[in-house]
């Protein structure tokens, strides 16, 4: 995995969930992250795609459950 | 951090959320905001959100841009769709919130789906039947919100479809869908109208002037309710606080502009009268935009005044003189065109119009002189202006501080009585002594029960009253039309003439009976009238209503705030005794009995105060 992209989404969502760097760790999911609820979630989602310059579709966002499972949606769509 | 630095803080505060407004620069600005918090007179403001689909990440947005306005606002999103129950039942959140202010963000495809997304079925009675419910609903929850609270309403319009569904032939046709739509719009803003502080966010043109094609994201709609781009929430932010501001009472009264490349292009100083641009043709017709803006402003109700560095001379010539200028000296309420540092002369401009510093909005093409105005002025309100001259008009015409949700007669009237001020000043100068100056002025006042017709301008009064007010209470016109139909209460207008003009309702008088006392509620005068004894004669009139109905005694408090000092001496020079002092304020009575108070005999008093008579 990218390691520059993994770091970037961790700081985006520590920034939309104010937890620490620390805090925010690959298995960050809705059930370890109190505060991910679906608001939240689409939080997570306009930061991402506002920081990243990119957009998600529907089955994408569907998936997105996790830290891991973002950066899996991610990988491609920023690699080069 | 010392006075300086906290302003040079405010000021950068308020220039990054003009250069780069979104969720991150939020975050930012609503955690400065915090820390200053102590050194901003913020006013605060309690908005609910009543809505349909998703609008938290809006929050953060119009929290910021309210702070940077110097409001400081609370917001509480309903719940999704549950618009309906939280405005019906009367113990819902939306009424425990207590809110100054709701809005009611809901969509064609909300309240009318069968417009929106099946309109190609339907047979124009069909058509009709849908218009005919979705306004009665409409207008029934309007009335229902008004039944249970006083703030004030904004209900967004509904938006017509990018893609009508009978394509070009929609528009060829008397009953269109978008007719169809535009018809509940226009029944929507005649039941808003109805009703005091209920007003129409007209949402299709928001959507209209950001794009409508840009506007709205289908994927975010699908997946998470949000129908609105992400780059479009910040438009709706400022749409909301177009309407917040006036609302919260945070707009100007008077706009104080430059002349050189702000009202025409060049310096009249260097370029001459015949060298300036300034006329019909490009490049005069930036500047002549500019001066549209501000007369259109102007007839809003607000006050225009300049302060230019300039050789008078020469500026005025071009004032008087020059075939392009739209404004002329009489539009305008002050003038200060010398070599004086501007923040001195924009003092000067709020003390000869009586105004505050808050009162001020500044616009001047020179960033330095900007910068120095929000440094050394901080209450003034300044128009950032962008580089290019051609945006200054649309600049002017978006900004939210010279916005008015009602235009009284007063209001459009206000120019005109400055400018007889300033005779009436000049008068003051000639007259020997004071009585004779009063006598001089012929002074002509109508007491009277408040009534429809004169409700707006009572609410107005007292919201905007600042200097001579008693209490500073600030009621909306529901509030006032509620007090005047109370038992015991009575709300008063105060009219006043004089010969120079009719001066309109500067004044208002609640009073309340409490167990053989009146009780002051409120009391103020518009500083348009201060000093010329208006304010002896309104006494003495509710001096007489206490006898006449067998009061003892009248009884009323001093609420001290920053403003008021004006009236601070009030009770105290008309007989008044100081009853007792708490840490808001004093509370003075007069005994009916033996009170000597009269109405000055230079001022012609007339009454009408029965309501509805």
């Amino acid at each position: 995995m990218n390691p520059d992209l993994v770091d970037r989404v961790r700081r985006i969502a520590a920034d939309v969930f104010k937890l620490s760097l620390a805090e925010v760790t690959l298995e960050a999911s809705p059930e370890t992250i109190a505060d991910w609820d679906s608001v939240q979630h689409l939080n997570l989602v306009l930061a991402l795609e506002q920081e990243l310059g990119v957009e998600f579709s529907p089955e994408e966002i569907e998936r997105m459950n996790s830290l891991g499972a973002i950066l899996a949606v991610l990988e491609p769509k920023v690699r080069g | 951090m010392a006075s300086g630095a906290w302003a040079l803080a405010r000021m950068r505060v308020a220039q990054m959320w003009a250069s780069e407004p979104g969720p991150a620069t939020a975050a930012y600005v609503l955690a400065c905001v915090e820390k200053l918090r102590p050194h901003l007179s913020l006013v605060s403001c309690r908005l609910f959100v009543l809505r349909a689909f998703t609008l938290e990440p809006v929050v953060p947005l119009v929290r910021a841009a309210a702070a940077v306005a110097g409001i400081d606002l609370t917001v509480r999103l309903g719940e999704f769709n549950a618009y309906v129950q939280e405005i019906v039942s009367p113990d819902s959140a939306l009424y425990a919130f207590r809110p100054d202010v709701a809005i009611l963000a809901v969509q064609t495809r909300d309240v009318a789906p069968e417009l929106a997304v099946r309109f190609g079925d339907l047979s124009t009675d069909e058509v009709n039947a849908v218009i005919e419910r979705v306004s009665a609903e409409m207008t029934s929850l309007i009335r229902t919100f008004r039944g249970n609270s006083s703030a004030s309403l904004v209900l967004h319009g509904l938006e017509v479809p990018a893609w009508p569904a009978a394509g070009l032939w929609d528009a060829q046709q008397p009953e269109g869908q978008r007719e169809a739509i535009r018809r509940i719009n226009r029944r929507i803003q005649e039941a808003a109208r109805a009703v005091p502080g209920v007003y129409v966010l007209d949402y299709d043109e928001l959507v209209a002037r950001v794009g409508r094609t840009r506007w709205h994201d289908l994927r975010k709609w699908l997946t998470m309710r949000m129908p609105i781009a992400a780059p479009a929430l910040g438009s709706l932010a400022d749409e909301w606080l177009r309407f917040i501001c006036p609302l919260a009472g945070r707009t100007c009264k008077v706009v104080v502009t430059d002349l050189d490349n702000t009202l025409w292009g060049g310096v009249v100083g260097e370029d001459g009268f015949q060298g300036i641009q300034l006329g019909p043709e490009y490049p005069g017709a930036i500047y002549q935009a500019v001066q549209r803006a501000l007369l259109d402003i102007r007839q809003r109700g607000f006050l225009l005044a300049v302060c230019s560095k300039n050789n008078p001379p020469e500026a005025m010539e071009v004032l008087e003189k020059h075939p392009g200028m739209l404004l002329r000296p009489g539009d305008i309420a002050a003038l200060r065109i010398n070599w004086q540092d501007k923040v001195q002369n924009l003092r000067e401009i709020a003390a000869e119009l009586n105004l505050g510093l808050d009162a001020m909005a500044f616009l001047d093409d020179n960033p330095a002189e900007r910068e120095r105005v929000r440094l050394e002025l901080p209450e003034v309100t300044v128009v950032e202006l962008p580089a290019d001259p051609m945006a200054f008009a649309a600049a002017l015409r978006q900004h939210p501080a010279l916005e008015r949700l009602a235009v009284s007669a007063e209001d459009r009237e206000r120019s005109r009585y400055y400018g007889e001020q300033r005779e009436r000043t000049a008068l003051q100068q000639s007259a020997g002594s004071v009585q004779e100056f009063l006598r001089s002025l012929d002074q002509r006042m109508v007491i009277a029960a408040v009534n429809p017709s004169t409700r707006a301008r009572v609410a107005q009064l007292t919201q905007k009253t600042n200097q001579f007010n008693l209490t500073t209470r600030r009621y909306s016109e529901q509030e006032i039309a509620d007090m005047a139909a109370r038992s015991g209460y009575e709300v008063f207008s105060v009219q006043v003439a004089d010969r120079f003009g009719d001066n309109g309702i500067v004044g208002v008088m609640i009073t309340r009976r409490e167990d053989g006392v009146g009780v002051i509620d409120t009391f103020l005068l518009s500083c348009r009238v201060i000093g010329r004894t208006v304010e002896t004669a309104m006494l003495a009139f509710l001096l007489e209503r206490a006898r006449a109905r067998g009061d003892h005694r009248l009884e009323g408090w001093f609420y001290p705030t920053k403003k008021n000092a004006p009236a601070s001496e009030f009770y105290a020079t008309h007989g008044f005794v100081l009853e007792e002092t708490v840490e808001q304020g004093s509370r003075w009575s007069l005994a009916v009995a033996t009170a000597g108070l009269r109405c000055p005999d230079w001022i012609t008093l007339s009454i009408n105060a029965e309501p509805n008579s």
